[in-house]
């Protein structure tokens, strides 16, 4: 493995720590609210590994949503990592099987955006090279996702109410998103997503929101088709 | 309370899916071509899932019993503007929580 690589990685992944404690210190602390055990919570970061999706399945656990819809919806919401194993493929499709098997576990937002902006400022490097980097940029972000679920999980009890901490998700959800709204295509797809999910709201457990966002997706797609087709004209 | 075998069923259902998802192409489906309707569509999942999840809760929030709460729908709207703007997900975090705060504190 590229030794030069793993550290340029390491470096560039620090900045993203700081996004990660919040974020993984919530999730510990609403898991732990509602009344998952510590080696549960735990449990459930190292399997999924996919800190929105366990947002959004802790969410309709609590309301007693359908298992099946709850398996959809936070699938759903990790549907873009099949875009990332597509846009890494031919940049890592040639290392060995279980050295892929270790990159897909890994395989999350922040190694993602990290690996294919260095992959395409240096398209020069070696797979080992590009091996080192990739696991690199994970290296900061395991332990720090996995010690700050603990610790949320272990403060989680301790919050008084009244700060108003429901509305946590919703606004680390929006700031999520909110950066990646970079064409109309993307603001069309969010407000057909948005307008639909409150239109709909009367349909159970959150099947509402599958219709939405694939009506979403639909709609941001056709706009990316129209406003290229009125480019080449 | 969680239903712990609903919990489980969850866990392992979807810690597998989404292994699957991201070992997809990597794994076996190697340089094969996707459909070019599919590649464009997927590029729209994140931003037409996760508003659409959190959008019942800006505008009905369960703590003040499904009541509009301006201060939480303006503290929304914040995060939103000051994302897409500075492209930062930390600010966007920062402002929605500080006009919350704010807003909380002055009523």
């Amino acid at each position: 493995m590229g030794r030069q690589g793993f550290w340029r990685g390491v470096v560039d992944a620090l900045p993203f720590v700081v996004v990660i404690v919040p974020f993984a210190t919530l999730f510990g602390l609403l898991a732990s609210e509602a009344g998952l055990h510590l080696y549960e919570i735990i449990l459930f970061s190292v399997v999924v590994f996919a800190g929105a999706s366990q947002f959004a399945a802790l969410a309709l656990l609590k309301e007693h949503a359908p298992v099946l819809i709850i398996l959809v919806t936070a699938l759903a919401v990790n549907l873009r990592m099949l875009m990332y194993s597509v846009a890494l493929a031919p940049h890592l499709g040639a290392a060995r099987a279980r050295t892929r098997a270790f990159i897909a576990y890994f395989l999350v937002d922040q190694s993602f955006a990290l690996a294919m902006q260095d992959y395409e400022k240096r398209p020069d490097q070696s797979l080992a090279e590009k091996l080192g980097y990739f696991f690199g940029a994970v290296t900061p972000i395991v332990p720090v996702w996995t010690i700050s679920t603990i610790a949320g999980a272990l403060v989680g009890r301790s919050i008084p109410a009244g700060y108003a901490l429901d509305f946590a998700v919703p606004i680390t959800f929006l700031a999520m998103t909110a950066p990646m709204l970079r064409t109309r295509a993307h603001w069309v797809a969010a407000a057909v997503s948005v307008g639909l999910v409150l239109g709909l709201r009367a349909m159970p457990y959150g099947t509402g929101l599958l219709v939405a966002a694939a009506a979403g997706m639909i709609a941001g797609a056709a706009m990316e088709t129209w406003a290229a087709r009125g480019k080449h004209d | 309370m969680i239903d712990r075998a609903d919990f489980w069923v969850v866990v392992v259902g979807l810690g597998i899916g989404t292994y699957l998802l991201r070992f997809s192409f990597l794994g076996f489906l190697g340089n094969r071509v996707l459909p070019w309707w599919l590649v464009r569509g997927l590029r729209y999942t994140a931003v037409a899932v996760l508003p659409a999840l959190v959008a019942p809760a800006v505008l009905w929030p369960e703590a003040m019993g499904g009541q509009t709460d301006p201060a939480r729908l303006l503290a929304a709207a914040t995060t939103v503007l000051v994302g897409a703007y500075t492209r930062q997900m930390m600010a966007a975090i920062a402002a929605g929580a500080a006009v919350l705060a704010a807003l909380h504190y002055l009523a």
